[in-house]
């Protein structure tokens, strides 16, 4: 555990244990902060415990019935497992885009500024505009201007997942959390989301999972290594790659194992 | 060896079973298309004007009909035909059964007509004279008759119009009439002013009625004076008002376009019509609408409740012993016989809370019931009950089918459950609710049993929409084509004259269901379109 503390993080995890229907336990006491404004990577094994860590950044594990959390995560100073915690204020606050894309059944316009109506936005020219500023954020602008009203449903893959991360990006989130974004997609569409990502690293906080080293390699500042619900490494990236300093991280991602 | 393993890829690759379930989707189609086409065949040929045979028989008499169908006699020795002889009236039934062997010679004259009379079903015979009214008859052509034909009409069109002022008047007596009894419950004194200026109403509406109907008996007697007489095949006489006669035709005269033409009018009245002689003949105008009505009402009712219903099971109710035990229950509710909601709706609707709508609305009439006995209203929700598990089943169904990436999207975005449940799932659901709803209908449109004991009646008086305030009257009894059915099929006092009639009816409320379920299933494909992922 090198540098798992650093100065002012937007999101500290201090002993994070979350168990499943069952007591089955998938983290057993993570300890790891988020510097702003930057890119986190997770990476590590099948079933390590990547997702079940991000989906408790913005309380998504809720769903779940009979799970149990012990630990804290705080947000900007401010323990989201409190019990006066406003669940939607924290998932305006942290967005998510998910592993398969998931649009809605309307159209691109419509899918985009899904966030702000149902925060009770009326205003058709902040909906113009958070369209437009959105959608070129998310690189899709260009290829989708024209079709607004059209539905959703006919994008390609590619194109879906950044509609995705537009929608996301819509409500001015804090964090966005992305859980293996590129899984599904062609190496092309995963080159124009990663690209997006980069170019969203100035105005967000992006934390990624990630079952493909090159990509966290590519796209991240800093790369945390999970393994059987244990924090096994964190640093900035570029160490991490080139010189792990653990041998379970040095095995991962030489392809020895995983 | 070979051909073990040719048999053996047979039977791996499941060429049986192919053939089973393709063998197994035949005879379902085959018996749907079956039924289909006998309904059709013996509803659709029911208004054609067939031609009038003039049979001379062996022992010299005389008959004269339209020949239905012949089959072989009893012992096999020949063919024996059945005829629509008519003429209830002078031989005391339709029809007739002659064997082959004792005809001599068929003939089709053409100066032949056929009456469709208001009373005793048809006349066959000829035309020998006419009488004006004067009381001696004239010799007369087919169309004299004709023209006198219509002179009577459009008296007897002067007469409905007499006849419905009569019914606006009898309408506003009767609502003073219960006014003044609301007065006598309430105890209001006799003096009061109220009761003064009802009287006077009353009495207004008393003195006009009683014109009405003096000029109503008077023009009735004018219109019935026209008769005409008419020669039978046995050569009996008849004298026959004109009035009664509804329409008359000369069948073998008629050309083909002729008796298209007809054929399409009598379909016409079929659709506009009023029933006549215990709904045997006529239109079928009140039970189309009955139907139509009590289908539409319970939708209103079925559909929110097991929409609602559903969404709670779905989403809300959390998942344990409680909720499948009511999943079960609303499983198994959708397999009780109808007869038994039925019963349950006459006994709680109708002596529940009708009764208790009447005693604490309309106290002053009682024992007479105004809510307190069968309607529209109450068996509309009787068969609502009856259908809500279908809808609930399949609404539960659509929900489930939504896949979990679209709930957690909308949850990411900060949306709470009613908003994800409002704007995401329900329009995704959409298509299988459709379902549910069209499934639901087409179960309603086809109940009998229930309606039976919960409002509907042989011939209604009114419609259960008019133009009298509050111009829907759910609490009216009303017609239904299911049970027009079994009452002319079954209950009529002839039978084989109203045989036609009841494949008519079977044919058009297949119909119904047909146009309701084509528009219900256009919706739905509509919405299928715009939210793909339905999966119903």
């Amino acid at each position: 555990m090198t540098t798992s503390r650093i100065e002012n993080p937007i999101i500290q995890v201090n002993d994070l244990k979350f168990y499943y229907p069952g007591n089955a336990r998938a983290l057993h006491g993570i300890d790891l902060s988020f510097p702003e404004k930057q890119v986190t990577a997770l990476i590590g094994p099948s079933g390590c415990g990547k997702s079940t860590l991000i989906r408790c950044f913005n309380r998504m594990n809720d769903l779940i019935d009979g799970c149990r959390i012990e630990g804290e995560v705080i947000l900007e100073g401010e323990s989201i497992y409190d019990q006066n915690t406003d669940i939607i204020e924290l998932r305006r606050k942290v967005g998510m885009v998910f592993q398969k894309s998931n649009p809605f059944p309307k159209s691109i316009y419509e899918n985009v500024i899904y966030g702000l109506r149902i925060a009770g936005e009326k205003d058709k020219k902040l909906f113009d505009e958070r369209v437009e500023t959105s959608l070129k954020a998310a690189a899709l602008w260009d290829e989708v201007k024209d079709r607004l009203q059209e539905s959703a449903l006919g994008l390609s893959g590619g194109q879906m997942q950044r509609l995705c991360i537009a929608r996301a990006i819509a409500v001015n989130p804090k964090v966005i959390l992305m859980d293996e974004p590129c899984s599904a997609l062609d190496p092309k569409s995963t080159a124009r989301v990663e690209e997006t990502i980069k170019e969203l690293r100035d105005d967000y906080t992006i934390i990624i999972v990630t079952h493909n080293m090159q990509q966290a390699a590519r796209v991240s500042d800093h790369t945390a290594f999970l393994f059987e619900g244990n924090l096994i490494e964190y640093g900035l990236t570029d160490q991490l790659f080139v010189k792990p300093q653990n041998q379970q991280t040095e095995d991962y991602i030489t392809g020895r194992f995983g | 060896m070979t051909k073990m393993k040719y048999m053996n890829r047979y039977w791996r690759v499941g060429e049986p079973m192919v053939w089973l379930s393709g063998a197994a989707l035949a005879v379902t189609l085959l018996t749907a298309i079956v039924l289909l086409a006998v309904i059709m065949m013996n509803g659709l040929g029911v208004f054609w004007p067939s031609e009038l045979q003039e049979l001379r028989l062996k022992d010299g008499s005389q008959v004269v009909g339209k020949l239905i169908r012949s089959e072989p006699t009893s012992d096999n020795s020949g063919l024996r035909r059945q005829y629509k002889i008519a003429n209830r009236d002078l031989y005391g039934l339709d029809f007739r059964w002659i064997d082959e062997d004792q005809i001599v010679s068929e003939q089709t004259p053409d100066q032949l007509l056929v009456l469709e009379r208001v009373e005793h079903g048809d006349f066959y015979g000829v035309l020998k004279g006419l009488d004006a009214g004067t009381g001696n008859a004239l010799s007369a052509t087919v169309d004299d008759l004709s023209e006198a034909l219509g002179m009577v009409e459009s008296e007897l069109g002067q007469l409905s119009e007499l006849e419905d002022k009569l019914k606006a008047a009898s309408y506003r007596i009767e609502q003073i009439r219960l006014k003044t009894l609301k007065l006598d419950f309430q105890n209001v004194a006799e003096n009061d002013p109220d009761r003064q200026k009802l009287n006077d109403e009353k009495q207004v509406f008393s003195q006009k009625f009683g014109n009405l109907v003096e000029l109503q008996t008077k023009r009735t007697e004018k219109a019935r004076q026209a008769r005409a007489i008419f020669v039978a095949a046995n050569g009996q006489e008849s004298e026959i008002v004109l009035a009664d006669i509804f329409q008359v035709y000369a069948p073998n005269q008629m050309s083909i376009s002729d008796k298209v033409v007809f054929y399409l009018k009598k379909l016409a009245e079929l659709f506009v019509g009023e029933p006549r002689e215990s709904n045997t003949e006529g239109g079928l105008f009140p039970a189309i609408f009955g139907t139509v009505m009590l289908i539409f009402v319970m939708s209103l009712f079925s559909f929110p409740l097991g929409v609602v219903a559903a969404i709670y099971l779905r989403e809300y109710a959390k998942d344990g012993i409680l909720v499948r035990i009511v999943r079960i229950a609303v499983n198994n509710l959708a397999g009780i016989p109808s007869i038994v909601y039925g019963i349950f709706g006459l006994g709680f609707f109708i002596y529940g809370i009708g009764h208790g709508i009447d005693s604490f609305f309309f106290p002053e009439r009682l024992p007479t019931p105004t809510f307190g006995t069968g309607g529209l209203l109450w068996a509309s929700l009787t068969l609502a009950l009856l259908t809500v598990p279908v809808v609930i089943v399949s609404t539960e169904e659509a929900l489930g089918a939504i896949p979990r990436e679209m709930r957690e999207g909308s949850y990411a975005l900060g949306s709470t459950k009613f908003q994800t449940l409002v704007r995401i799932l329900l329009p995704m659901a959409s298509p299988g609710i459709m379902t549910g709803l069209i499934l639901a209908m087409a179960r309603a449109a086809g109940e009998v049993a229930p309606l039976m004991i919960t409002g509907v009646v042989k011939l209604a008086p009114a419609l259960p929409i008019d133009g009298n305030f509050p111009f829907f009257h759910l609490d009216r009894k009303f017609m239904h084509l299911g049970f027009h059915i079994y009452d002319i099929g079954f209950q009529s006092p002839n039978v084989e004259a109203a045989k036609p009639m009841v494949f008519v009816t079977t044919l058009l409320l297949v119909l119904i269901v047909l146009i309701m379920s084509s528009v219900a299933i256009h919706l739905r494909n509509k919405m299928k379109k715009r939210y793909t992922f339905g999966t119903f």
